[in-house]
């Protein structure tokens, strides 16, 4: 139940390595649920990226090969055989709890989550095993990770994408896509684009993101694409001031007409009273000196604003 | 899943959480029998699922049968920010000394459960400055927390005995039913120090809900919602003339907002999630066209797996089976999307470069079309 951030998680090593690593760009990536009909779509659009998927695990196909990549029946073996760190969980919500646990006991450092309606209390037990194993999650109910023309793990399409030196973080999947396309389009390529998740409980929140970048000097700007429900944007602000946060950043929040105590279509996206507001996140965002954009398009528009200063 | 107060109370009971007294009536007759059982004087409660149940006067004491027969008829039929009881709920009076505020929720910031409690019942807990607050482990409130929380709110004597073992026994309902939420407010201690649970807010957590067989019940899904859930969609009813589709909450919520700033009134919020073929368009479709009052359609698709002549076939097909005589106006950035256009020449959709552009449409044909009836 700690909230204390490990600082020295370095999610670029663990994604792509370092320059001096022989698989500098190559890390190995493992897909739990790679037979299924999303995992083996996903499976060949990451290959297809330059991800390299090293082996799949579905128990009961161990031994199986699917489009030459091998199948084991558990994680320790796919593990072992190919010293993976990072794991892509495509295993249907029901299943994921064991899969994820399964895991972080193999060794896994990275969990990307990508199933939509996982149990609050599986996120939770998951969050803590993860933690007590120095292991990090990214979502659950994330499109995933991409680290532009070099690699990704995730469902996002190739095409928003673009290698650059900004960096998105969202809480919605599409958004993200859109934003980033929008950033694209007018110049803006991204060094990282991490999908926080449309879930109340996020193994990665926006403050842990913001702190996998707040020291690279590869990375000069930070759109965050949030939206309606609980309270990230608002710690994030705070986190902004009280840090002396010194990257511009951009946000948009998603939801600003949408009805109270409703949810809207994210688990995480609905509105008690005030909290989780798109007000009350707009006005600690202002305070934090943080301009919101109006609608994806004036992203980048906003962000060159901020740049030029 | 929101819980009326009368199932939340029914999952107190069965935890041994004690609750007044009370009795179900969905008629007038029914509601003279529970008076004859509880006695007057008694209140009766509407129930529905939205909150501010009190001030809308939707809670009220009758102090006789006349008085019930009469209450009871006006609040089967009293609206509460647009929602009807299906069911009223007489309880007995309690004889309070003192009220409390509880409620154990997912502290999403902090990732985990905590209690809030304090020692103001009854009122707004966001306008309450005295709150005690306290993490709760995955495990459960342990009884040693729950006691130092009494403590803190300066309870005494055989009412922290009671607390405790109240305290630790909603922390066991929200564990093992899987709650979001239980909040209780007001928490009575009565004359004799014992406590009671007034009101009862629990929320479920839909996505266990697969784990929850017995909470089944409480499920209440009008025919359109159920129909929206077996095609895997997210969808959400709203009072304006313009449904917008989408593949993806969040820019379902995105395009809402800019319909809303062009002026717009959003009828109907779909998200079909992330497989854009002909089948889900066209069952996304047959969902809207089941929604009252709605005008026109706006669809916002975005992705590069979207392959927009399915989309276009999908549209097509809704006019040709006239399923839907509503015009649409599409942003759909994919592949094939010249294509697209060609298709749909001649028909009532048309598709733009930009959602800006197709909202601007959208909005300006249906003002048009009002201003020239």
């Amino acid at each position: 139940m700690t909230t204390t951030v490990e600082k020295t998680f370095n999610i670029f090593d663990i994604l792509v390595g370092t320059e001096r690593d022989k698989d500098f760009g190559r890390k190995p990536v493992v897909i739990q649920g790679m037979t299924g009909s999303y995992g083996s779509t996903h499976s060949r659009l990451m290959k297809a990226y330059g991800t390299n998927i090293c082996a799949g695990v579905t128990p009961g196909k161990g031994g199986q090969r699917f489009e030459g990549t091998p199948v084991y029946n558990t994680m320790r073996e796919a593990v072992e055989a190919t010293g993976a760190q990072i794991s892509g969980i495509f295993v249907p919500a029901q299943f994921f709890l064991k899969a994820a646990i399964e895991a972080i006991e193999s060794g896994i450092k990275l969990l990307v989550a990508i199933p939509e309606h996982i149990p609050i209390r599986d996120a939770i037990k998951v969050l803590e095993y993860a933690r007590e194993n120095g292991a990090r999650m990214i979502g659950p109910n994330t499109p995933g990770v991409i680290v532009p023309e070099i690699m990704k793990v995730g469902i996002m399409p190739a095409q928003p994408f673009k290698a650059g030196a900004t960096v998105v973080f969202s809480r919605s999947g599409t958004l993200m896509y859109d934003v980033s396309y929008n950033l694209t389009s007018k110049g803006y390529g991204q060094r990282l684009c991490l999908g926080i998740g449309g879930d109340p409980i996020n193994g990665t929140n926006l403050i842990e993101a913001f702190d996998l970048v707040r020291d690279r000097n590869d990375v000069d700007s930070i759109v965050v694409v949030g939206e309606i429900g609980g309270d990230a944007e608002e710690q994030l602000a705070q986190y902004i001031i009280r840090t002396n946060f010194v990257k511009p950043v951009i946000a948009y929040i998603a939801g600003r007409a949408a009805p109270k105590e409703k949810r809207m279509g994210h688990a995480g996206a609905i509105v008690y009273g005030n909290y989780g507001s798109a007000e009350s996140k707009i006005s600690n965002y202002a305070k934090a000196n943080v301009p919101v954009a109006k609608r994806p398009a004036e992203v980048p528009e906003l962000l060159a604003n901020k740049l030029r200063k | 899943m929101r819980l009326l107060e009368y199932q939340g109370k029914e999952l107190f009971d069965e935890f041994g959480i004690r609750i007044p007294r009370s009795h179900l009536a969905h008629t007038v007759d029914e509601a003279r029998e529970g008076g004859n059982k509880l006695g007057y004087p008694l209140v009766i409660k509407s129930q529905l699922t939205v909150g501010g149940r009190g001030k809308a006067g939707a809670i009220v004491k009758c102090k006789s049968q006349d008085e019930l027969e009469l209450k009871f008829d006006e609040l089967l039929h009293k609206e509460v920010k647009g929602e009807l009881p299906l069911s009223i709920l007489l309880e007995e009076m309690a004889e309070i000394k003192k009220e409390l505020y509880l409620s154990l929720y997912l502290n999403r910031s902090k990732r985990c459960y905590s209690l809030i409690s304090s020692a103001e019942g009854g009122v707004d807990i966001e306008n309450t400055g005295s709150k005690v607050m306290v993490d709760i482990p995955i495990e459960g409130l342990s009884p040693q927390d729950a006691e130092d929380t009494a403590d803190k709110l300066g309870l005494e004597g055989e009412t922290v005995v009671s607390y405790v073992d109240f305290t630790t026994k909603l922390s066991m309902l929200v564990n093992e039913k899987e709650a979001e939420l239980a909040e209780i407010n007001p928490v009575a201690i009565l004359k004799d120090g014992s406590i009671m649970a007034l009101d009862a807010k629990v929320i479920i957590d839909d996505n266990a809900m697969f784990r929850h067989p017995e909470l089944k019940k409480y499920e209440y899904v009008s025919e359109i919602q159920k129909q929206a859930e077996v095609s895997g969609f997210s969808l959400v009813e709203l009072d304006g003339n313009i449904a917008i589709i989408g593949n993806g909450a969040g820019l379902v919520m995105s395009t809402l907002d800019m319909v809303s700033d062009a002026g717009g009134k959003a009828g109907a919020f779909l998200d079909f999630g992330g497989r854009a073929t002909t089948e889900t368009i066209y069952e996304a479709l047959k969902v809207i066209s089941k929604i009252k009052n709605i005008e026109a359609i706006l669809v916002n698709l975005f992705g590069g797996i979207v392959r927009t002549n399915l989309v276009a076939q999908a549209i097509l097909d809704a006019y040709n089976n006239n399923l839907m005589n509503v015009p649409v106006f599409g942003r759909i950035s994919g592949a094939d999307s010249e294509k697209a256009r060609e298709m749909l020449q001649g028909s009532k959709a048309k598709l733009y470069n930009t959602v800006e552009e197709a909202i601007h449409a959208a909005v300006s044909t249906l003002s048009n079309s009002k201003g020239s009836r």
